[in-house]
């Protein structure tokens, strides 16, 4: 072969190539984008400032929201976090620093595992350990099985992300005389901030849209509930109650709290992205 | 000169691997020793024995003395990040903390050791030490920038100063010049003169004429043994040992 036909020959190839991976590129941004325009469609006609404020309506009633629901969401979402993020990041840090002892490699295994475990169990779980003894649904009983989901996919990203800090920054700081637990503090997990950040707003996000390990935790309310200590209605279960209902307008109420529920999350990250990207500009 | 720096008997291991073997030499204070030899011979795990750096790496460890004063700082008892307080060190790769501005990270080795200070000490102390580093006049209107943002050049001189914050005694500096360019290097250099009025400097390095230029004691190191070590003179023109002088003349290494 000549050189110029090679030439054309591997222009050929390399075209080909880029052309296979902007087509896998569209394959998966296009239902991305479906979803999302479906569900604005959908959804954004029965978005109005009732929905966001008022309880569900009775059956047979138009009108209403799913007030209670949102704020059911951010208060079992939020606790789920509060005791979730301490102890996945607590985890994932020792992970990364003692790599290789024994006690280690089993929570590593152990949060892998726990990963894999279908979130119904998870629910199952939370019923046996919380609800049963507690004597009743609630809130708290939703925000403990949100965090036990929570935990090890904290763990593993923050483990991965205190990899990613150079040897040579820990040394830097050990070198100064400054302690090693100052030194993992305030800059191995300050270095990696940004990327820890990432990983719990994904776990957050995946944790929002759970409905199973909610049934038989935080159960449903058509009510306000008043203590954590109560049932308490999420978007997620009043979503999936109403999606499998009969009537025309509770359906259509499904779909706003799908929309508004995305919108939660992703307000959620960008509210995040900003927080950490001054920290995550200066890590680059 | 007294000696500053003392080790006796010094030994380093990696795992059952000896790195270097009983070493003994004594550092004078407010000179410059360099330390020299091929790669793999000890020379960083030397430097890295004197602050106690070498125990951080799994499964390292060391055995002998070192006196710091006429006092061990291997004793039982001696806590390394104390030892690491007075004896200060610069790496090959500059390592400002990417988090931190300039001026944060110049004070991070006393804020983070819990050293109160107001913002006038704190002010105080960052100004001594960019000065002292000969990096104040490039940065002094640009302090809360990210320690990062400045040339290769700078942010070593930037670690130079961070390690000067602490009012170390002894400044070791393991090949502070093998990522910077000429220039950079002959700014460090010049910086090394300046600073070992009020310091003990240990350098490693790779290049003989910066042993040469900067050093009044130079150590000659091959396969973990100390081969020879007197002043940088005798050693460039008048060596003992025959593999010094295979060294120095560019027969091996």
């Amino acid at each position: 072969m000549t050189s110029a036909a090679a030439y054309q020959y591997r222009k050929l190839k390399s075209n080909v190539m880029m052309g296979v991976t902007v087509a896998a590129t569209v394959v998966t941004l296009v239902p991305l984008f479906l979803v999302l325009g479906y569900l604005l469609y959908k959804g954004a006609s029965s978005l109005n400032l009732d929905f966001f404020i008022h309880l569900p309506k009775p059956v047979g009633q138009s009108g209403g929201g799913m007030g209670n629901a949102i704020l059911g969401t951010m208060q079992i979402v939020g606790i789920a976090c509060l005791l979730g993020v301490p102890i996945g990041v607590g985890a994932g840090l020792y992970l990364a620093e003692h790599r290789g002892t024994a006690l280690a490699n089993a929570v590593r295994f152990a949060a892998d595992v726990m990963m894999g475990v279908p979130s119904i169990v998870v629910g199952i779980f939370a019923y046996a350990v919380i609800v049963r003894p507690m004597g009743g649904f609630s809130a708290l009983a939703g925000a403990f099985a949100l965090a036990v989901i929570m935990v090890p996919l904290v763990t593993r990203t923050t483990e991965e992300m205190i990899l990613l800090v150079p040897h040579e920054l820990r040394e830097a700081s050990l070198a100064l005389g400054i302690p090693r637990w100052r030194t993992s503090v305030s800059v191995i997990v300050r270095s990696a901030l940004a990327g820890i950040a990432t990983g719990v707003i994904l776990a957050i996000a995946r944790v929002a849209g759970e409905t199973a390990p909610l049934l038989f935790t935080a159960f449903g309310n058509r009510y306000w509930s008043t203590s954590l200590r109560q049932p308490a209605a999420t978007l997620t279960v009043q979503v999936y109650t109403y999606a499998i209902s009969p009537f025309h307008d509770w359906q259509r109420q499904a779909w706003a709290g799908a929309l508004v529920l995305t919108g939660l999350v992703l307000a959620l990250e960008l509210g995040v992205r900003w927080v950490t990207g001054g920290a995550a500009k200066a890590a680059r | 000169m007294p000696d500053k720096l003392v080790t006796r008997n010094l030994s380093a291991f990696f795992g059952k691997v000896r790195g270097i073997k009983s070493i003994d030499l004594n550092f004078s204070a407010n000179v410059v020793t360099a330390i020299i030899g091929p790669s793999g011979c000890g020379k960083s795990t030397l430097v890295r024995c004197l602050n106690r750096m070498h125990e951080v790496v799994p499964g390292a460890h060391a055995e002998g003395q070192v006196l710091l004063d006429g006092e061990d700082i291997y004793a039982p008892g001696v806590d390394a990040v104390q030892v690491r307080r007075r004896i200060g060190m610069v790496f090959q790769k500059p390592t400002p903390f990417p988090t931190m501005s300039i001026e944060d990270n110049v004070a991070a080795g006393l804020k983070l050791n819990g050293v109160g200070l107001n913002a006038a000490e704190r002010d105080e102390v960052v100004e001594r030490s960019l000065r002292q580093a000969a990096l104040w006049e490039e940065v002094k209107d640009r302090l809360r920038k990210p320690g990062n943002s400045l040339s290769g050049g700078q942010q070593q001189r930037l670690c130079v100063a961070r390690a000067l914050a602490v009012k170390p005694e002894v400044l070791l500096m393991d090949e502070p010049c093998s990522a910077l360019d000429p220039i950079s290097t002959a700014r460090i250099e010049e910086l090394l003169l300046e600073l070992k009025a009020d310091y003990t400097i240990i350098i490693v390095t790779h290049n003989m004429q910066q042993a040469a230029r900067t050093a009044d004691y130079t150590a000659f190191m091959y396969t973990g043994d100390l081969i020879e070590f007197g002043e940088t003179r005798q050693i460039f023109t008048n060596p003992t040992r025959r593999e010094t002088e295979d060294y120095i003349t560019g027969r091996f290494g």
